[in-house]
């Protein structure tokens, strides 16, 4: 954004009032000023209330299960991109749900007409994934690890597990829908200031992952397909976004504490619902970090309020919404030679098309996101829907005007425009220029009626893009392949009499610990409770030690170095085991874990070589503390007697580390 | 008639139902000791137990309540759901070739049955118009409804009343035929229709799904586009199965029909030639020869249609230590004709040697094929089977199984004198029997053997 520009224009428009050209930027900066945008660490709960932010939660999560859900593949090999045994295709047709609906979702995903390549490997991937064999009897593992912690979530569980076919039509799974299955509803978690309700629980089988889709091409990998994992569904009960981080996190915690599920790259998975007053529900899709999760939360919020804006300004400009229409007409590339770098030169029958977008001037460039314009949301359906790859358009609304006024009055004049019209100049094969067309069209009349739903694509950054049009209930349809799975009242008592300790339980003993607070999130994020446990039971050590060894040291570590493949957490009670029967000051613990997590296969007597300690008596070390002193005082003349202190330590520290403790060490040293 | 409000429900969880006044489609509130739930109370599948109430959460999803649990149910609503496939008229033109769809009870568009649990097909040309407007691009549709039978359903009376209805169809002028049916025996079907209706001046094609059209991966749609291809612009005027050629989506097969079999329980190219290549591949843009020589499309309407069947057939499949009882049972109940599916080139074991000779003598006509399905039956090799052919076992020469079983059954309804039936067994009608086996009649290989690998690698199956 340039400011400057923005502080000087009010003198331009004193003096050339009538020739004043459109400045986008400043009508950016205008719109964002006019819905009230602000940075995430200036919002407060009055802004949040005021836009009237809601948000919900599905968080997904890996089962740790030998095998996949309804066959019996390995569950948690994975291949590389380029690796595969054999490709096939498949083409997704939109079908009926059971109530006789055509889903949303699937009749937009029809319209790109995607060639679906899965790329299979033998060793992960059997008949099943690829929708060739009927599936196989659901995997139990699977379903006591889901009653487990749909138990934890005080869901109630229900007499009959019904398996439903979910429609996916992206192709994420050959068979085009997901089979899934309710085990719990209705249930309750508790955060720190309240109690956020549930509203399912259920397992259901992962889908492939894309190796890529570019034009009408999309590329996945079968091996995570089919793999074990369930659903928390939340209510919209979060009202700013740190509730919503620290509603995914206190999920995240309860399946981690089952200790039966997958931890790692991708494996906990959530999609974050949206909205704001008068908007609509958005999911963004697939976050595996919850720390993204605020930002994407607040930006996807004023998105809407933004949209709902703009929704207002059409509002007064335009009477006739429903006569409302675009105006387009192809063009050749002679006069337009600066498109030629934007346009890919090894399409036969490509074709260019300039459009008249009646009463979008200032829409085109009003705010949506920080850094992204209403402009972006045509671009990213333009590559979503019509499968033209980004770029795949410019509008006379962009900071930099590559076309260039005369080519924008060129244009206007041709179509006769109104100067409240917009432009835009759009290219792409000319097959699917019809759809290019109609999606323009299309997403131009939804900003008069509301916010779209759909599914969004996050970004690191915060932002989001179009990703596709959001499927309801729609979907579902009864799995016809595989017969209903009563869960029997014994079942229920039995995997009740089991469960670990309640997340609110494990807080509770982590407070009575005195554990720092900071520590927590790691702690319960890694389930680490039961091994702080069984150190502070069998080796007598403080859990408060433990606590910042783990939340802070190892923290620390695994930001540092690489770990080793072997390396778990458990290895680290052998440590502790091993200093504490060495009868070593537990200081040198640290140093240890440094390496141990590295080169996890290393004894601890050659991790202490490594570290070249030497068993030196307490004494021996003390009893060089009068010489450091003295020498202290030869060499420098401050009279901090803080300095000193440190530099006699700094010299006694590799000795003393492990053979005495360095804070009763310091303790000795007198000036 | 009146309609059944709770919809499969019976016993223990129909009394529930009863007692608590809440119908099929009914909204409800339930009281549980798991806790409450709420959701539409949906019709249950017949071979389920009575112990269980389905509902439908209103996130889509359905759960069942279990009856043990329920302590109260309240109606707070009704909601019933009309599944209906979006009807749109098929448009004619007059530059496409007309195309009858004749139904058996295929799944290409279905819809769910609450009953069964399983799909029912649906069916107008305006309900496959909906599903598969893709269609009015190929040809002008009409359909006819023959039956509603699934494939393991179909017999000798469904044979007849189809090759008689594609007589008239042929008659009136249709350019094209194409059959809906089960995959099951779909392969039987192209058989009897093979022999039933002969010199055809217009493509057959039998075409079903291997996954129902209710699914998103369904290989119906594309199967009927390929089908009504064949059927309308195809050169091939014979009776032929279209099914998928790969597992992928991009071309289908059109298979002769007495050459043909189901080769895999679930895959979507179940259907393969046997013993010879495929007659064609065919995609959207056209059908394009395999075969050199097959029957063309012609302008008369020549046909003959023989629509004949003796139904005391059958087929047993010879295994080791088979006793001879079994053959004498069948004599005893009057079977007229036995097709031996023997092992290797054509055998079964000497105890079984007496009842053959007995049944021979009987009148009962006896033809030899083998279970290896690939090649032919050759009785000269071993004494074994020449031992067979003096007792009166005639080879089938590389007839597959159901295919001489169809046969013979087409045969004697013709005829009971044994002499013509062989001369008909043993005459082709249509490559049933076929002079030579070309050396790529027999394609299987094995995975894991590098070159097999990299080819799959290459070839998208």
């Amino acid at each position: 954004m340039c400011w400057k520009k923005l502080i000087l224009r009010p003198l331009k428009i004193y003096q050339y009032p009538m020739k004043e050209r459109f400045d986008p930027e400043r009508n950016y900066a205008e719109t964002r000023k006019a819905i009230g945008y602000l940075p995430r660490n200036q919002a407060t709960q009055a802004d949040y209330d005021r836009i009237g932010f809601m948000s919900g939660l599905e968080v997904h999560q890996q089962l740790k299960t030998k095998e996949k859900l309804f066959c019996r593949c390995p569950a948690g090999l994975f291949q590389k991109a380029d690796e595969y045994d054999a490709e096939l295709i498949r083409h997704m047709r939109p079908t009926l749900s059971e109530l006789g609906e055509y889903d949303g979702t699937a009749l937009m995903e029809f319209k790109t007409r995607k060639e679906i390549i899965y790329r299979i490997k033998n060793e992960t991937a059997c008949t099943y994934d690829v929708d060739d064999t009927p599936p196989f009897a659901l995997n139990r593992e699977a379903l006591n690890i889901s009653l487990e912690i749909a138990l934890m979530s005080r869901l109630k569980i229900v007499g009959e597990v019904h398996i439903t076919r979910k429609q996916y039509l992206d192709g994420s799974i050959p068979t085009g829908f997901q089979r899934t299955a309710i085990i719990g509803v209705e249930g309750e978690i508790w955060l720190r200031k309240k109690r956020v309700r549930l509203i399912q629980l259920s397992v259901e089988e992962d889908s492939c992952r894309e190796v890529s889709d570019i034009g009408h091409v999309r590329i996945y990998r079968t091996d995570r397909l089919g793999m074990p994992l369930i659903e928390t569904v939340t209510y919209p009960d979060f009202v700013n976004p740190d509730e919503v981080r620290e509603g995914a996190d206190y999920i995240r915690f309860i399946n981690r504490s089952s200790g039966k599920v997958r931890t790692g790259i991708g494996s906990t998975r959530a999609d974050v619902n949206v909205s704001c007053r008068g908007g609509t529900r958005v999911e963004i899709k697939g976050v595996s970090h919850t720390s993204w999760m605020p930002e994407l939360v607040h930006n996807e919020s004023f998105r809407q309020w933004a949209l709902l804006h703009i929704k207002e300004l059409l509002k007064e400009r335009v009477q006739d919404p429903k006569g409302w229409r675009i105006n387009f007409r192809e063009i050749s590339l002679s006069g337009y030679k600066f498109l030629s770098p934007l346009i890919p030169h090894d399409v036969p029958d490509f074709k260019v098309y300039i459009v008249n977008i009646p009463k979008f001037q200032g829409i085109l460039s009003h705010f949506t996101q920080p850094g992204k314009m209403f402009a972006d949301e045509l671009t990213d359906r333009l590559k979503v829907i019509a499968c033209i790859e980004k770029p795949n358009m410019l509008h006379s609304e962009m900071f930099e005007d590559l076309a260039g006024e005369t080519t924008w009055d060129k244009i206007r004049k041709g179509f006769k425009s109104d100067e409240k019209d917009a432009q835009l100049i759009i290219w792409g094969p000319s097959a699917d220029i019809p759809t290019a067309l109609e999606v323009i069209e299309e997403r131009c009349k939804i900003a008069f009626e509301k916010v779209p739903n759909e599914t969004r694509k996050s970004f690191e950054n915060g932002t989001t893009i179009f990703e596709r049009v959001l499927p309801g209930a729609d979907r579902m349809y009864p799995d016809t392949d595989s017969a209903p799975i009563p869960i029997e009242e014994a079942t229920i008592q039995k995997v009740a009499g089991n469960l670990p300790p309640l997340i609110s339980g494990r807080m509770k003993q982590l407070i009575e610990w005195e554990v720092p607070q900071d520590t927590f999130t790691y702690i319960l994020k890694h389930n680490l409770v039961p091994l702080m446990e069984r150190i502070t039971n069998d080796l007598g050590i403080s859990p408060r030690y433990v606590s910042t060894l783990l939340g802070h040291s190892l923290k620390h570590i695994q930001g540092q170095v690489h770990r080793g493949n072997d390396f778990s957490f458990d290895l680290i009670y052998d440590l502790l085991k091993f200093v504490v029967s060495w009868e070593l000051d537990l200081g040198i613990a640290r140093k240890m874990l440094l390496q141990l997590y590295e080169y996890p296969k290393m004894d601890f007597e050659s991790i202490l070589v490594t570290l070249d300690f030497k068993v030196i008596p307490k004494e021996e070390i003390e009893g060089e503390i009068p010489f450091l002193v003295s020498k202290y005082k030869q060499i420098y003349t401050s009279s901090n007697e803080g300095a000193g202190k440190r530099w006699v330590m700094g010299n006694l520290h590799t000795s003393a580390l492990g053979n005495v403790s360095l804070k009763e060490l310091s303790e000795k040293v007198i000036f | 008639m009146n309609e059944d409000i709770f919809q499969g429900y019976k016993g223990r969880a129909l009394e529930l139902l009863k007692k608590f006044n809440a119908r099929v489609w009914a909204q409800v509130k339930v009281d549980s000791t798991r806790g409450e739930f709420e959701g539409t109370i949906l019709p249950r599948a017949e071979n389920t137990d009575d112990r269980h109430i389905v509902i439908k959460f209103f996130t889509g999803y359905n759960i069942g309540l279990d009856i043990d649990t329920i302590t109260n149910m309240i109606e707070v609503g009704y909601k019933k759901a009309i599944y209906k496939i979006p009807e749109k008229e098929f448009p004619y033109s007059a530059d496409k070739p007309n195309v009858k769809l004749l139904g058996t009870g295929g799944t290409i568009a279905s819809r769910l049955d609450y009953r069964t649990g399983a799909v029912i097909p649906a069916f107008s040309p305006g309900e496959l118009y909906g599903a598969v407007p893709e269609l009015a691009d190929i040809c002008n549709l009409t359909t006819e409804k023959l039956f509603a039978v699934f494939s393991e359903n179909m017999g000798p009376e469904q044979y007849k009343k189809l090759a008689i209805a594609i007589g008239q169809e042929i008659e009136k002028g249709t350019q094209g035929i194409v059959i809906g049916h089960g995959t099951d025996t779909m392969h039987y079907t192209s058989s009897a229709l093979t022999f039933m209706v002969q010199n055809s001046p217009i493509p057959i094609v039998l075409v079903g799904s291997q996954r129902s059209s209710d699914r998103p991966s369904s290989d119906a749609a594309l199967n009927l586009m390929h089908a009504a291809t064949a059927a309308a612009h195809g050169d091939i005027a014979e009776v032929m199965i279209c099914m998928f050629g790969p597992t992928s989506d991009e071309y289908g097969f059109l298979h002769r029909g007495t050459r043909v079999r189901k080769m895999h329980s679930s895959y979507r190219s179940t259907f393969r030639t046997i013993g010879d290549m495929p007659l064609a591949t065919v995609t959207r843009k056209g059908v394009f020869p395999i075969q050199k020589e097959y029957n063309k499309r012609r302008n008369d309407k020549n046909v003959k249609v023989m629509p004949f069947f003796e139904e005391r057939i059958t087929m047993i499949y010879y295994y080791t230590n088979m006793n001879p009882d079994i053959i004498d049972m069948l004599v005893e109940h009057g079977y007229k004709g036995i097709i031996i599916i023997g092992t290797g080139l054509g055998h079964v074991n000497k105890p079984l040697y007496p009842a053959i000779e007995r049944a021979v003598k009987k009148g009962v006509a006896i033809y030899m094929t083998v279970q290896t399905l690939w090649g032919y039956v050759h009785m000269f090799v071993y004494d074994t089977g020449r031992d067979l052919m003096a007792k009166g076992v005639i080879p089938a020469e590389n007839m597959l199984p159901e295919t001489a079983y169809i046969k013979l059954g087409w045969a004697l309804g013709q005829t009971t004198d044994l002499e013509k039936v062989k001369e008909i067994m043993l005459t082709p009608i249509n490559s049933e029997i076929t002079a030579r086996e070309p050396y790529n009649g027999y394609l299987i290989y094995q995975g894991g053997v590098p070159e097999v690998e990299a080819f799959i690698r290459s070839f998208r199956k």
